[in-house]
């Protein structure tokens, strides 16, 4: 079984992100592998250990953007594939579906690509179904737990507010939340071998295939408004006067 | 400009963010609802009650399933007849799946998440959180056929008219989907918490109430009951930060965050959760925020408008009584 994981690198949600001028700016923390699709890593790892399989990961970035690559060959990934080329800088995700989906076609014989829910930078959680229907595979969302008989796979959908058994036939898209199980830590040989690892780079002309212009386009960034003021801390002699006034500053308010 | 909003209905009942949806479809003029599904022929005259002035349907009992590939088939084919200039979902998992993949079917551009809509010059220009609503970008989009998807609670809802008719188009049917539906479960009812107006969520700190018992178990159950009766008090829904959900306190449904639901209800009532990062991620853009917390030096305190230092086990009571008397409500 061949099974391709889709990841990317981001900054770290503790990151102080802040626009400054037309750009985003995180301080010094470091570049990790999107927290969803570590997810994704984890889920195929344990389908690897189940159902042995060959898991590639795969990533579209800048030269040398390879941490989120890294970080997955530690846990246990089989190989990694950076995409760069200057065609592809920009940050629109039908673009990225095909150039996912070229690489997919490319690589052959792939029985399952896992995708993250969505990425944390300019995350919209829309990739995974677009690549899907560009290949024309079935697309399983949301995955909790994944089972597979045969060519058969079977997932558990976690929706808003409610759970589904969803099946479909190989090869599949699927995309993975968090109730898959925690990602494992790297081992100690699973760093070491990340560390070594040559990471080969495809460039629009390996990949081949035409993709899309971008037709979502960025006109400028913005910080959010700041929260109105400072928190009021109600102080009061008992907890009952405490509890009234800040009760008498909520209706004032009138949200209710 | 011809302007259609998605309804998106989960047991005959149409979401409200879908409303949401039309309300905003229909602030460009006149607009189309489009209600895809098994027996959804009765929401027909509700959507017109909403505003729309037409609605093109397709009602079929083999679409009893939400199926993203059968759906967009079935989208795909009228909006290529028709070529709307806009076509407007809520941002749920199942609509956006939907709209992700029309953007294929009909190569356009497709905007998610959006918060804010403004048309500059004959140009739609929408804004959409990104870094986790870190920071806000200003997204436009270049094809003739455009999809946008709204975060829950950002558009106002409509008012509801007393008239109910309009014109009913029906769109043709698609047999085809490469997915199975085997089951599905509903988990426990309740108000959702993508359109709550107040959610009350429980912190590791509903764990911790030495007075009572030394077995958490024993503190978070009794935490439980005291936010669920301010929750009910209020008519609103029940968040947890995932220390609750991990500690199998609470179904994943109700987490907020990062992993979890993103929410921006009227209310948000924190107690016992320190507001990690990736807690506040999902409750920042709620319009007042109330926290208890025993730590005044926690972080939760930095999003919050009003704080009370305290014990969450005496204040949850108090909350709840004295919300009582200054609303009027009987018991
Ligand atoms: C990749 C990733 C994703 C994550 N996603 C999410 C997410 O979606 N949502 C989320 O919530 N977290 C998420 N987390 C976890 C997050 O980092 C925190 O661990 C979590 O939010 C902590 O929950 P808490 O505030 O309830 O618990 P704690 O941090 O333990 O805080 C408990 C608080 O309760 C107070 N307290 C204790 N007893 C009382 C009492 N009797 N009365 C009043 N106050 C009391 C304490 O002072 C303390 O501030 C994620 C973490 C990671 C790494
Ligand atoms: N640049 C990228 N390289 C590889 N995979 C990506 C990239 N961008 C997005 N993905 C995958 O698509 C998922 C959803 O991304 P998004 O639609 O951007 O929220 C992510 O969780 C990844 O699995």
């Amino acid at each position: 079984m061949k099974i391709v994981v889709c990841v990317k690198q981001v900054a770290d949600s503790e990151a102080n992100v802040l626009v400054e001028g037309n750009t985003i700016t995180w301080g010094e923390s470091p570049m990790v592998l999107n927290p969803f699709d570590e997810y994704a890593v984890e889920a195929a790892l344990q389908l690897k250990e189940k159902y042995d399989a060959e898991v590639i990961v795969l990533s579209i970035g800048e030269p040398g953007e390879t941490e989120a690559l890294k970080r997955s060959l530690a846990m246990g990934a089989d190989n990694a594939i950076l995409i760069s080329d200057p065609l592809f800088k920009a940050n629109d995700q039908r673009a990225t579906a095909s150039v996912i989906a070229n690489a997919i076609r490319k690589i052959g014989d792939v029985d399952i690509v896992l995708f993250g829910r969505q990425t944390l930078d300019f995350g919209s959680g829309i990739t995974p179904a677009q690549t899907a229907r560009i290949l024309n595979y079935p697309f399983l969302g949301l995955a909790g737990k994944i089972e597979i008989v045969e060519k058969k796979v079977t997932i558990d959908r976690i929706l808003e507010e409610s759970k589904q058994v969803v099946s479909a036939t190989a090869p599949v898209i699927i995309s993975v939340v968090q109730a898959i199980g925690e990602p494992r830590y790297p081992s100690f040989m699973g760093i070491r071998k990340a560390a070594k690892a040559e990471i080969p780079v495809w460039s629009h002309a390996e990949i081949s295939g035409a993709f899309p212009e971008p037709t979502v386009h960025s006109i400028k960034y913005e910080n959010p408004p700041k929260k109105s003021g400072k928190c009021e801390i109600i102080t009061g002699d008992t907890p009952e006067e405490i509890a009234k006034k800040a009760i008498a500053k909520v209706m004032a308010e009138k949200v209710l | 400009m011809k302007t259609w909003a998605y309804l998106e209905t989960n047991n005959n009942e149409v979401n409200l963010s879908s409303w949401e949806a039309l309300a905003l479809a229909s602030s460009f003029g006149a607009s189309s609802a489009i209600l895809i599904g098994s027996n959804v022929e009765k929401l027909v005259s509700l959507a017109f009650e909403y505003g729309a002035e037409s609605v093109a349907i397709s009602d079929h009992p083999n679409l009893i399933d939400f199926r993203s590939d059968q759906y967009a088939s079935i989208l795909a084919e009228y909006a290529r007849a028709e070529k709307p200039d806009l076509i407007i979902f809520p941002n749920t998992f199942r609509s956006r799946e939907l709209a992700a993949m029309l953007s294929i079917d009909l190569e356009c551009g497709i905007m998610v998440d959006i918060t804010a809509l403004e048309e500059v010059e004959g140009t739609l220009i929408a804004t959409r959180p990104i870094y986790e609503g870190k920071a806000l970008e200003k997204i436009n989009c270049s094809t003739s056929t455009q999809l946008l998807t709204i975060r829950s609670r950002a558009f106002p809802m409509p008012a509801k008219k007393t008239t109910s008719a309009g014109s009913i188009v029906k769109m043709s049917h698609s047999d085809h989907s490469l997915t199975k539906v085997e089951a599905t479960s509903e988990s426990e009812g309740g108000v959702s918490l993508a359109n709550a107006k107040v959610i009350v969520s429980a912190g590791r700190g509903i764990t911790n109430n030495p007075k009572l018992s030394m077995d958490e178990k024993v503190n978070a159950e009794e935490g439980l009951r005291l936010v669920k009766a301010l929750a009910d008090r209020l008519g609103g829904a029940i968040g947890a930060s995932r220390a609750i959900v991990d500690g199998g306190y609470l179904p994943y449904s109700h987490q907020v965050g990062q992993t979890g639901k993103v929410v921006s209800p009227d209310l948000y009532i924190s107690a016992g959760i320190s507001g990690s990062i990736q807690h506040m991620v999902g409750m920042r853009s709620s319009k007042l925020v109330l926290s208890i917390n025993k730590d005044p030096e926690a972080p939760i305190f930095e999003v919050s408008d009003i704080g009370i230092v305290g014990d969450l086990f005496d204040y949850l009571p108090l909350l709840t009584d004295e919300f009582k008397r200054s609303l009027g409500l009987k018991d």
